[in-house]
């Protein structure tokens, strides 16, 4: 019995101190970003097309910043999902178990390299490589980062659908099967469909994923905020802006340094938007099961 | 009436274990033909030899022939796939797909390439008349087949095998699932769908049995012990495992 209540007491303890890290970083985050915009309007912050607060003629404008990071992350993402996607179905749908059982785990190590190891490899081998055949190519830019950060990713993308794609009842392929479909069909016609709602979360996760990378980004994309959607010059991420403050010279205090906690709260929106979405599509996937 | 289906020296084995011997059985076209057995016989593994269902269990392994129209279906140059469109499945778990009512039934007919939508709805609604289910979901089409209850999912399963116009239907267990109603229905459907089609059905139900089939085959431990028209083997089997059996008196 008291050793019941101790363990409870541990548990409850330890979701405490989670619940309390959240909103700590909340706090700081939130009380940093409203003084910050008491002295910037997010009229300005979210209009204004150029961010240069370190600079003596300052403007606050996000965008730039929010364009960087979003062109990374989709082109993380084409690579990722079609790669990820068609590795789930021939995992699930193809390959011999004991194939699976190596793979996978072989897979998830590509989410497990550290992510500065990517982020010299995006610099010193992809981009010259890509430069070799596309003249133009800055030594900074938002592909060599996407394209590696995709390849990060792949696992997220992979694992969690075949997870998604094995969870679907055994007794629908046998029925596809059973009609004569062939396993290409019974993959796009059934289980792909069946698993869909999990597929989808999958994506979302390596989305989330790929906006919070700091690291590739920092290293290979560049620091130069600008709004573009060419890949192939250099950009800035919201990740790779705080890093680049953080570590810099900005005195504590300073309207500068506050800028990271509005970037920062920017960041937390989107990932924020992102797991909601998820979190409601599992909602729906699990009654729409049982 | 000819020999539609026949299982020639048949035996299968599971890795060491062996699930059927030599098994030698010949089915007649239009007739329904029942399996029945203590559980763990081999009846669901037999069935499943006919459209090759079986093949997907690594450690499956079968010896012997099993002649569809007098073809060896395990020969190297059949296509699994063709041979299946031409026999129908029903399974003992109700397993429509989450699709809807419509894109269950037409399920089969797509994978064939019937893209007409005139056609494709003149099958859905013959093969749900069939299935004795048009009368209570035609005006819900479009409903997701899993919002239905087990009785009518079990029916809409019978109802996508039949769309495609098979001449052969393997059924294990259809009934385990369903309610005296809904097996009623079923019963009288298969009963019904003779004319057209060869029925292999398992059952545990020796009623059921007696019922619907014309054949009954009893199997015991991977063995088959006897096989005769259903009258005979009710009311004058020649074996004693069989008497005892179907009376109920089984150790
Ligand atoms: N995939 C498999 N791998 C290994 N052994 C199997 C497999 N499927 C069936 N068996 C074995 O083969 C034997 C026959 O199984 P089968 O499912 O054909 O029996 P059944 O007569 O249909 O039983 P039930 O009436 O319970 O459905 C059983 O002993 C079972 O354990
Ligand atoms: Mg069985």
């Amino acid at each position: 019995m008291k050793k019941e209540k101790i363990i409870e007491g541990l548990l409850k303890f330890s979701a405490l101190v989670t619940i309390l890290t959240t909103v700590g970083i909340l706090y700081v985050l939130l009380s940093e970003s409203i003084s910050f915009f008491s002295e910037v309007s997010i009229w300005e912050f979210i209009t204004d097309k150029e961010w240069t607060p370190l600079f003596v003629n300052k403007h606050f404008g996000i965008m730039p910043l929010v364009m960087g990071t979003l062109l990374t992350t989709f082109i993380a993402v084409a690579v990722a999902l079609p790669i990820g996607i068609t590795i789930a179905i021939y995992l699930s749908e193809y390959a011999p178990k004991k194939f699976k059982k190596i793979v996978k785990p072989l897979l998830e190590i590509l989410a497990a390299v550290p992510t500065v190891v990517y982020g010299f490899f995006a610099l010193m081998v992809v981009t010259p490589f890509l430069q070799s055949f596309i003249p133009g190519m800055s030594g900074f830019n938002s592909l060599s980062a996407g394209i590696v950060m995709g390849i990060m990713i792949i696992p997220y993308v992979s694992s969690l659908s075949e997870d998604a794609l094995s969870a679907v009842p055994k007794s629908l392929r046998n029925a596809s099967y059973g009609m004569g479909a062939t396993r290409l069909q019974t993959a796009f016609k059934v289980m792909v469909p069946a698993a869909s709602s999990g597929i989808i979360v999958s994506v979302i996760l390596a989305f989330s994923r790929a906006i919070g990378e700091t690291m590739i980004v920092a290293i290979a994309a560049g620091q130069q905020p600008r709004l573009t959607a060419n890949p192939l010059v250099p950009v800035e991420t919201i990740t790779a802006y705080i890093v680049q403050v953080s570590l810099g010279d900005v005195a504590h205090g300073t309207l500068e340094y506050k800028t990271i906690f509005a970037a920062g709260i920017t960041l937390f929106i989107f990932t924020f938007i992102l797991n909601n979405i998820s979190f409601y599509i599992r909602k729906k996937f699990k009654e729409q099961y049982d | 009436m000819e020999n539609k289906l026949e299982a020639k020296n048949v035996s299968v084995f599971y890795g060491e274990f062996q699930a059927l011997n030599n098994i030698n059985m010949k089915f007649k076209e239009n007739a329904v033909t029942a399996l029945i057995g203590p559980s763990g016989c081999g009846k669901s593994t037999y069935l499943r030899l006919f459209n090759r269902m079986n093949d997907y269990v690594d450690s499956f392994r079968m010896e012997g022939e099993i002649l569809v129209d007098g073809n060896d279906i395990y020969n190297k140059d059949v296509l699994v796939d063709e041979l299946r469109k031409g026999i129908g499945m029903v399974f003992q778990k109700p397993n429509p797909f989450p699709k809807s009512i419509f894109e269950n039934v037409a399920y089969g007919l797509k994978i064939q390439g019937i893209k007409n939508k005139a056609v494709l709805k003149n099958r859905v609604r013959k093969a749900l008349q069939q299935a004795a289910l048009w009368d209570e979901v035609k005006n819900d089409l479009d409903k997701s087949a899993l919002e239905l209850s087990g009785g009518q999912q079990q029916r809409v399963c019978i109802a996508r095998a039949l769309a495609v116009e098979p001449s052969i239907i393997l059924m294990d267990e259809p009934t385990s699932a369903l309610d005296p109603i809904a097996t009623a229905k079923v019963e009288e459907l298969i009963h019904e769908l003779k004319k057209d089609y060869t029925i292999i059905i398992v059952t545990h139900n020796m009623q059921q049995a007696s019922r619907i089939s014309d054949y009954t085959a009893f199997f015991y431990m991977g063995d088959l012990i006897e096989y005769n028209k259903t009258d005979i083997i009710f009311t004058n089997p020649e074996h004693e495992r069989t008497q005892n059996y179907i009376t109920g008196r089984f150790g």
